[in-house]
């Protein structure tokens, strides 16, 4: 079966995103007073080929432990949906 | 009063100096007090068990020297020459990127905060293997980490040092120095005076990032690394440049008293240092400080390590004309408090006092001189016999193995990830030698190089650090530049254990011998002890950064050779030994000493020598000889230009001595040259006049990499081949 891993990176909280500030900053610039604050991420889908909904759960959550998050400054969610 | 003892232990306070705090204040203390004191007092910014040999380090040199808070330098012409090196060790082992990123930040802020602008940046780094996987993410990432801040702050990148052992295989060293440049008499001071003046905070917001950073991170043994992990500062370069344009802005206007760095520490090492080097007070209101977080407690933003802040000490009546600039670029720029009379760092929160303390109490922390012993490995690892280690039989062999050490090879995969040319100062590139930088609008330039050998100073402390020293003069003579002072950094395991201890001890005289007798004054530093983890410690580096003065900057040479024909030259004398050498690790596997024979009195004939050669331009090339040997000298002179070129030398001079001893042999007090015809004989007449040893070697030239004792060709290998080899180990 195919599916499709949907992750979402973000930096754990109270770690500085300069990324973020900026954005703000430059939405205020643009008149969007209103927005009081601005978090960045990354986000990511995963296409795999495994036998079951369980093991792509479990390789995906591998994959972000080892590289596509850094458990020192971030965390991750994911879901994981049956793929095309 | 038991909790506020367990938060005093939690934060690393001992009892008796928990005692101390409470006699101080005469009652006990308030968690923003025992946060504060836990912080000012760590090994990180009060060097407990370090400050007092700081005394045995000379002061005064060829060029009158200053002595900063947080910097030191000396001048030349009209110009302060400002430089500090500094450890970001900790931090890059758990997160590589950021630590080596904020490291680089904190030195630029260090020199900013003296009032002279960063001109220059270097960095010297150690990890281990790079057969080792967790060693490569981390070697990795402290590289993209410099390239990342370094390359956006504006700063070059322009040299330092690289160096893989096992003994750094739970603690990298990242060691950063940064060089920077003001007029003399337009030097800032870190202090806070004039009952009345402003205390002004400017830069970024204040976040829980790096709380506990120098008295829990760098003040401890990793226990386990992981659990540490909350303290990593995000480093934020635009915002560094924006705060050094700033910086230089408002104080050009003559109207800042005093300004510092908010880095180790924070706030309660800017504001209580400021205070007890103006003799004054320091009132602060925290609800004023801009905060990037809720609901943060005024401990919490004592001890923030948020980068990219400085606190200022303004003119009263001023302060608007001082905030309008920083607001200009983009900065934070808020009143928080005033100075005072009182003596005092008092700390308002919500509207209450959570901090009264003493200024000068506060910023003097206790000494410690723990029990030393020379470590009993010493006698083992020095018993090295000659007699007993084979000849190697096949030398291409040999130089093939070694040029794959990742110490031998070309660092041209790192430099070149980073921006050496920004501010297009920069005469002598990255992997040349000792880097030489341009004072627009001067005639003369400033000469920079980093050194230290781990092995060495494994072997032997004592003298490992004094070779440092020579080293890394010889390095700047060898490029025609006169050495004039000192930045060290001394990297050390946990000093409360003898042997540890004692390594320091005999690093730190070793330095203070050796420099004196260079006549070059100590003007700052950084120590950094406790790298360790429960597989062991690191071996001592005393890294030693060095800054020297050329004359004439368009008269600088560099270690590469020039053209085919020219002459090959030895300086110095060639010695049968080996101990210590990267042949010895590599090929036989062994690290031994004694460390090879050296001479200040032979490296200061030599220096002079040099700096004479140079700046009669009666040399095309220099470069000392160093790890690898004379044979290694010979390969980079070779490989390390554009187009690389071949030598042909004889080594039969010295065939009477031990063929790999007189190739790969370590022994100091040696430069390699490369001269036209022409000026041969000035040259050895002056080596004569000097009492240095002199010896052709052979010429430039030819396809190949030759080496012959006699008729006996040893090593005839292809140039081209070489550096494709050399320049991808790394890659």
């Amino acid at each position: 079966m195919k599916y499709c891993g949907k992750i979402i990176v973000v930096l754990k909280e109270g770690v500085f995103d300069p990324q973020g500030v900026t954005i703000c900053n430059a939405l205020h610039t643009l008149g969007y007073g209103e927005v009081v604050g601005v978090k960045t991420g990354k986000f990511f889908e995963v296409m795999v080929e495994v036998e079951s909904l369980e093991l792509a759960r479990k390789r995906i959550q591998e994959m972000c432990d080892q590289l596509l998050a850094n458990p020192v400054i971030e965390r991750y969610s994911f879901e994981v949906e049956v793929g095309k | 009063m038991e909790e506020i003892e367990r938060i005093s232990e939690e934060l690393g306070l001992r009892k008796e100096e928990y005692q101390k705090v409470v006699e101080i204040l005469g009652r006990v203390p308030t968690p923003t007090e025992i946060a504060m004191f836990s912080v000012e007092w760590s090994e990180h910014c009060g060097y407990p068990h370090s400050r007092r040999w700081f005394e045995l380090f000379p002061r005064q040199g060829h060029f009158p020297a200053l002595f900063g808070e947080d910097a030191g330098g000396i001048i030349y012409d009209d110009l302060a020459i400002i430089f500090k090196m500094e450890s970001h060790n900790h931090p890059s082992q758990i997160e590589p990127k950021q630590g080596a990123a904020t490291g680089i930040g904190g030195v630029i802020r260090d020199i900013l905060g003296s009032g002279a602008r960063p001109i220059a940046c270097f960095d010297s780094l150690r990890f281990g293997p790079l057969e080792d996987r967790n060693s490569r993410y981390v070697f990795r990432g402290v590289v993209e980490g410099i390239a990342f801040y370094g390359n956006c702050v504006g700063v070059p990148t322009v040299g330092g040092e690289l160096y893989f052992h096992p003994a750094f295989r739970g603690n990298c060293l990242v060691n950063v120095m940064c060089v920077g440049v003001a007029e003399k008499g337009k030097l800032a001071q870190a202090v806070a005076r004039g009952e009345g003046n402003i205390v002004l905070y400017v830069g970024n917001k204040t976040g829980r990032d790096g709380i506990g950073g120098c008295s829990i991170l760098a003040s401890q043994e990793f226990a386990d690394g992981e659990e540490k992990r909350p303290s990593v500062q995000i480093g934020d370069p635009f915002t560094e440049k924006c705060l050094i344009e700033a910086t230089l802005e408002a104080l050009a206007t003559g109207f800042v008293v005093g300004v510092k760095d908010m880095g180790a520490a924070g706030l309660t090492c800017s504001a209580s240092e400021m205070a007890a080097a103006g003799k004054s007070g320091v009132e602060l209101d925290l609800d004023r400080v801009p905060l990037r977080e809720e609901g943060m407690e005024a401990w919490e933003i004592m001890m923030s390590e948020s980068q990219e802040r400085m606190l200022l000490c303004v003119a009263r009546g001023r302060e608007e004309e001082i905030r309008k600039i920083f607001k200009k670029w983009g900065l934070e720029a808020e009143i928080v408090g005033k100075v005072t009379g009182s003596g005092r760092v008092t700390i308002i929160h919500r509207g209450e006092v959570v901090a009264d303390i003493p200024a000068n109490e506060l910023t003097a922390p206790p000494v410690y001189t723990p029990p030393r012993k020379r470590p009993t490995y010493l006698d083992e690892v020095n018993s090295l016999s000659l007699q007993s280690l084979p000849l190697p039989t096949d030398y291409e062999n040999v130089v093939l193995t070694m040029l794959s050490s990742p110490n031998l090879c070309s660092r041209r995969w790192v430099y070149e990830q980073y921006d050496h040319m920004v501010q297009t100062n920069t005469v002598v590139l990255p992997g040349k030698g000792a880097s030489v930088l341009r004072v627009k609008g001067k005639k003369w330039g400033i000469a920079v190089t980093t050194d230290c050998n781990p092995v060495y100073c494994y072997l032997d402390p004592y003298r490992g650090a004094q070779m440092a020293v020579a080293e890394a003069a010889l390095n700047l003579s060898a490029c025609g530049a006169r050495p004039a002072g000192i930045t060290d950094c001394l990297n050390f395991g946990n000093p409360e254990k003898p042997d540890r201890y004692w390594q320091f001890v005999e690093a730190v005289k070793g330095i203070a011998d050796a420099s004196r007798f260079f006549g070059l004054p100590i003007v700052s530093g950084n120590v950094s002890f406790y790298n360790e983890n429960p597989r062991g410690t690191i071996y001592p580096v005393p890294t030693i950064g060095m800054v020297g003065i050329i004359e004439d900057v368009e008269q600088a040479v560099d270690g590469v050779f020039k053209e085919e024909g020219h002459i090959v030259v030895l300086l110095g004398k060639v010695r049968e030994e080996l101990g210590g050498s990267e042949y010895l690790r590599v090929i036989h596997n062994l690290e031994a000493g004694p460390l090879p024979s050296f001479s200040l009195n032979e490296e200061k004939a030599l220096q002079e020598l040099l700096i004479e050669l140079i700046s009669g331009g009666f040399v095309v090339s220099a470069s000392d000889v160093s790890e690898g040997g004379l044979l290694f000298t010979l390969l980079e002179a070779c490989l390390a230009g554009e187009c690389p070129l071949g030598v042909m030398v004889n080594v039969e001079p010295w065939n009477s001595l031990r063929m790999d001893a007189v190739l790969f042999g370590e022994g100091r007090g040696r430069v390699l040259l490369s001269l036209r015809e022409e000026n041969y004989s000035k040259v050895a007449v002056m080596a004569q006049e000097k009492g240095v040893p002199f010896a052709v070697l052979g010429r430039v030239g030819g396809r190949d990499f030759l080496i012959r004792n006699g008729r006996e060709v040893l090593v005839a290998l292809p140039v081209l081949d070489l550096k494709e080899r050399w320049e991808s180990v790394l890659s």
